[in-house]
């Protein structure tokens, strides 16, 4: 009898145990809780899209396809990249709502924006 | 080809379109010259038979242009080896030059290494003297600090700055700094200022020379090929009786006159570009490798005292 009610104390202690650990691991996540990501690929000279509609808190990334380099310059100077060579990579986290305008500052004709929701 | 613009050209004096589709393919090795006004084409392989005294004069000089040291994809794998070749080019010459101009981007990155590529590269180069703007390439995340250092002795600013030679007033622009979105060249407020002094005491009768990276007339501004401000510049010069503008960039020769103002542009040494509106983009353009060598090449340049305009003669590596 004793030895059942020691038994059960083990199995109830394991399980709670089991059950914090459950209630205290994080959750697998769902749509809308990981940070969305987004892409903008630099090709012939020019960003794609030209227009980017992200929800704030999504981090883009622009990738150069272009043998030649080009670089990632914000109008009103909120983000800069360095000069990108062929393959490499820019990324930028949007986190407040609004338009940003953008360019490649060594092509000054290369234009686009990102917009925020 | 050179024997269809010799038999079209010729006896025509100025025969500006068919000058034009001379100059934009320059892979044919044919020569244009310019001087006193007068158009004169000669096929490469004929230069020999006709008197050298053609391409001499009081002062003789060459431009070259684009070296992109760094570059190393399909359109040509090996920029260091065709500037070599222009080099050795150069060095050929019947007339050996007083300096050269190179007209910017020696760079592909601004990358240390490059430079020193170049350096090493140019010490071969029969000169006294080399002269040198830069281009979009070179003045890459340092604003150029780093072209300045190394290339722009005596230069002011973002790197202007003018000598005379023979009586010919030669003034280096920089047209590559602080570009606005969605803009052209841009050689700004200070600079215009500084030009329209430097100038301002120049009898008309002086020849000038002007180089610059980008070209300072609008050669096609969808690709970013113009200036934006070049009329200001060019209105200080108005009054000169010869003005000859040499740029780079486009990786092409391309010739416009314009009163007393002749616009002309240089081939790469490194890699060739497609003609305006001939592809999606001005980017590095991949030809035959039999080919490449006719698209890229030199300038030489040789003034006559007494003469209009400076005769201008584009040369190519094959």
């Amino acid at each position: 009898m004793k030895k059942t009610k020691w038994m059960f104390g083990v199995v109830l202690t394991v399980l709670a145990a089991f059950a914090t650990i459950a209630v205290t691991q994080p959750r697998v996540a769902k749509a809308g809780d990981q940070p969305a990501s987004a892409e903008v690929k630099i090709d012939n000279f020019s960003f794609g899209p030209t227009t980017l509609t992200i929800a704030a808190g999504t981090t883009v990334t622009w990738k150069n396809n272009d043998d030649v380099p080009h670089t990632v310059v914000s109008d009103d100077k909120v983000f800069k990249s360095k000069a990108l060579d062929t393959d490499d990579k820019y990324s930028y986290t949007f986190t407040k709502p609004g338009t940003y305008n953008y360019f490649c500052s060594v092509h000054p004709k290369m234009i686009a924006k990102i917009v925020v929701q | 080809m050179s024997r269809f613009i010799e038999k079209n050209l010729e006896k025509d004096g100025v025969d500006r379109r068919g000058f034009l589709k001379c100059m934009a393919w320059a892979g044919t090795g044919a020569l244009c010259v310019m001087k006193g006004g007068v158009l004169k084409s000669f096929a490469l392989s004929d230069v020999m038979q006709h008197n050298v005294g053609d391409f001499k004069g009081d002062l003789s000089f060459v431009q070259i242009s684009d070296s992109h040291i760094g570059f190393n994809k399909a359109a040509n794998p090996d920029v260091t080896a065709t500037l070599r070749e222009a080099i050795a080019k150069v060095n050929a010459l019947p007339t050996p030059p007083s300096f050269v101009l190179h007209t910017g981007d020696l760079t592909h990155l601004s990358k240390p290494a490059e430079f020193d590529t170049l350096a090493e590269s140019l010490k071969s180069l029969k000169t006294e003297r080399i002269f040198y703007v830069p281009g979009e390439h070179d003045v890459l995340d340092d604003n150029g600090a780093m072209f300045r250092e190394r290339f722009g002795a005596g230069a002011m600013g973002d790197g202007w700055h003018s000598f005379d030679r023979n009586g010919i007033h030669f003034v280096g622009l920089v047209n590559v700094m602080n570009l606005k979105a969605g803009g052209l060249g841009s050689l700004g407020g200070e600079q215009l200022e500084w030009l329209e002094k430097d100038v301002s005491a120049l009898k008309s009768s002086t020849p000038i020379v002007v180089f610059a990276h980008i070209p300072l007339w609008a050669v096609y501004p969808q690709w970013g090929w113009g200036t934006d401000d070049s009329e200001q510049a060019l209105s200080y010069l108005k009054r000169f009786g010869s003005v000859t503008v040499l740029n780079g960039h486009i990786h092409q020769t391309m010739q416009k006159v314009e009163g007393n103002v002749t616009f002309h542009t240089a081939c790469s040494t490194a890699f060739p570009q497609p003609q305006p509106g001939q592809a999606d983009s001005p980017g590095p353009m991949k030809v035959p490798d039999d080919k490449l060598r006719q698209l890229l090449g030199i300038t030489d340049v040789n003034f006559v005292r007494g003469t209009h305009s400076l005769g201008i003669v584009d040369s190519t590596l094959a």
